[in-house]
């Protein structure tokens, strides 16, 4: 089995994984940080979206040794102890979410998106959340949260 | 999955060693395709040999006449080269519209044209700007790489390396998204080189193809107009839950006359 160092939400840990162990796998049941959600496993849903290195990918299509060396930034790692992040703050403010389980991979996608293209316009987050799966909200609400969420980002 | 080991070279030779050392050895690019096909136990390699390492296999450098891309280059760093967007602004829009973000930051090019998937977008831009396709062993012409469904002139354990892209005078790439994959229901690449025209459609068909009928019109008059319908007869085409044959022999006219108004600005 191949150890593994990765910086995790800016914490250095090493672990031994396996070979088949995805991304995922080892965030939630290594690390024990379950905000990052498996919906379907199949690289459909955006669920389990995290980021490597600063870009967002679907952490249930990689695998843990893939990502050794790199930084990964988790759900977990957004808020500021008690304050959450301008996005997250938003997806409440705007009833963003229902049963919240695509919500870890809305925020972080939509974070990065933000990051990606301040000024980004509806149209852009639209696209932007093309791999991100929400049975419950219909989108509309998600939609609100992020443009708030893009402007508290902006300050 | 069905258990593997782990190779990890990190150069082209490195590669060659690591396959020689394999039963049956597999590259893994940026897994978008592969780890799929491996959780569902379509593929049982012995060994997978992760490409990420490999120094010098990732990037873009534009030329006079034509820009190379690198195997291990992600569909989002190809959407956003500046090179690209000027030179070849079709095949900028073209990665810029596989999949979703998340797939775009790891999925690769080398991957893309290796796995010659019927609905996926690259082989239309490979086919339709007639690039070269280089490998650890030779330059295969785009005309010769895309041999059947999922299948390629690659041979067992070769290598792409670089997919080197003329600059055309003027292309143009509209895809039908299925609104579900993204991938193609249709899509048409055009490009225009002085007096040729090529003409490349994916996702209607087997493997992505030419369209001689169509070539020829565009030669005479680079006008949306010159495409005719009917110009790809329905026959051979793909007729499945998401499409009928007929409709997409269809849409191959409508999307041929937009992309040729694209690359006419
Ligand atoms: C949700 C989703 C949506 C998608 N939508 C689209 C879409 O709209 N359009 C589209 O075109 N594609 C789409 N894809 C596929 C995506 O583009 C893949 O990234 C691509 O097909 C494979 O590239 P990869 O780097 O991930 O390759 P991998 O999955 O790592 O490998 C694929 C195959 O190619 C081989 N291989 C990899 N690199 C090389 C190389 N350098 N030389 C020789 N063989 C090699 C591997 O051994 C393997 O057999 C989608 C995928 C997903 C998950
Ligand atoms: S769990 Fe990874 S995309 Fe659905
Ligand atoms: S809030 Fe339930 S899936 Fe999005």
């Amino acid at each position: 089995m191949p150890a593994i160092t990765v910086r995790v939400n800016g914490l250095e840990v090493t672990k031994e994984v396996g070979a088949r162990t995805l991304l995922s796998t080892f965030i939630r049941e290594q690390l024990k940080l379950t905000g990052t959600h498996v919906g379907c496993d199949t690289s459909q849903c955006g669920a389990c979206v995290v980021t490597l290195d600063g870009k967002t990918v679907k952490s249930c299509a990689v695998f843990a040794w893939e990502a050794d060396g790199a930084d990964i930034g988790t759900i977990e790692g957004l808020a500021d102890g008690d304050n959450m992040h301008p996005m997250q703050e938003a997806f409440r403010e705007h009833h963003g979410l229902q049963c919240g389980f695509c919500t870890p991979g809305m925020v972080m996608t939509a974070v990065s998106l933000v990051e990606n293209n301040p000024d980004i316009d509806e149209d852009g987050i639209r696209h932007g959340l093309e791999g991100n799966i929400c049975r419950c909200t219909g989108y509309q609400n998600i939609i609100d949260a992020v443009k708030t969420g893009a402007k508290a980002m902006r300050g | 999955m069905y258990d593997f080991g782990i190779k990890n070279p990190t150069s082209v030779d490195d590669v060659k060693t690591a396959l020689g050392e394999s039963d049956d050895g597999q590259f893994l690019a940026g897994g978008q395709t592969l780890i799929p096909v491996l959780k569902q136990r379509l593929a049982m390699p012995s060994d997978l040999i992760s490409l990420a390492r490999v120094d010098g296999l990732s990037g873009i450098s534009a030329g006079g006449d034509s820009i190379s891309v690198k195997a291990m280059t992600c569909h989002a760093e190809v959407a956003a080269n500046a090179d690209i967007k000027s030179a070849i602004p079709a095949l900028a829009k073209l990665a810029g519209g596989i999949g979703d973000p998340h797939v775009r930051n790891r999925g690769t090019i080398g991957g893309s044209v290796a796995n010659n998937d019927p609905a996926a977008d690259y082989p239309a831009a490979v086919l339709g700007l007639g690039a070269t396709v280089v490998t650890s062993e030779r330059e295969i012409e785009a005309d010769n790489f895309f041999t059947g469904m999922f299948d390629t002139a690659l041979n067992e354990g070769e290598l792409i390396t670089e997919i080197s892209f003329p600059i055309p005078e003027a292309a143009g790439y509209i895809k039908f998204p299925n609104p579900a994959t993204r991938y193609a229901l249709v899509a048409v690449m055009v490009a225009k080189f002085g007096n040729t025209v090529r003409v490349a459609v994916t996702g209607a068909g087997p493997c992505v193809f030419r369209v001689a009928e169509m070539e020829q019109a565009l030669t005479a008059s680079f006008s949306p107009d010159s495409i005719k319908d009917g110009m790809v007869p329905a026959d051979d085409l793909n007729n499945d839950i998401h499409a009928s044959r007929e409709y997409r022999a269809h849409l191959i006219g409508v999307l041929a006359r937009r992309a040729v108004a694209e690359a006419n600005g």
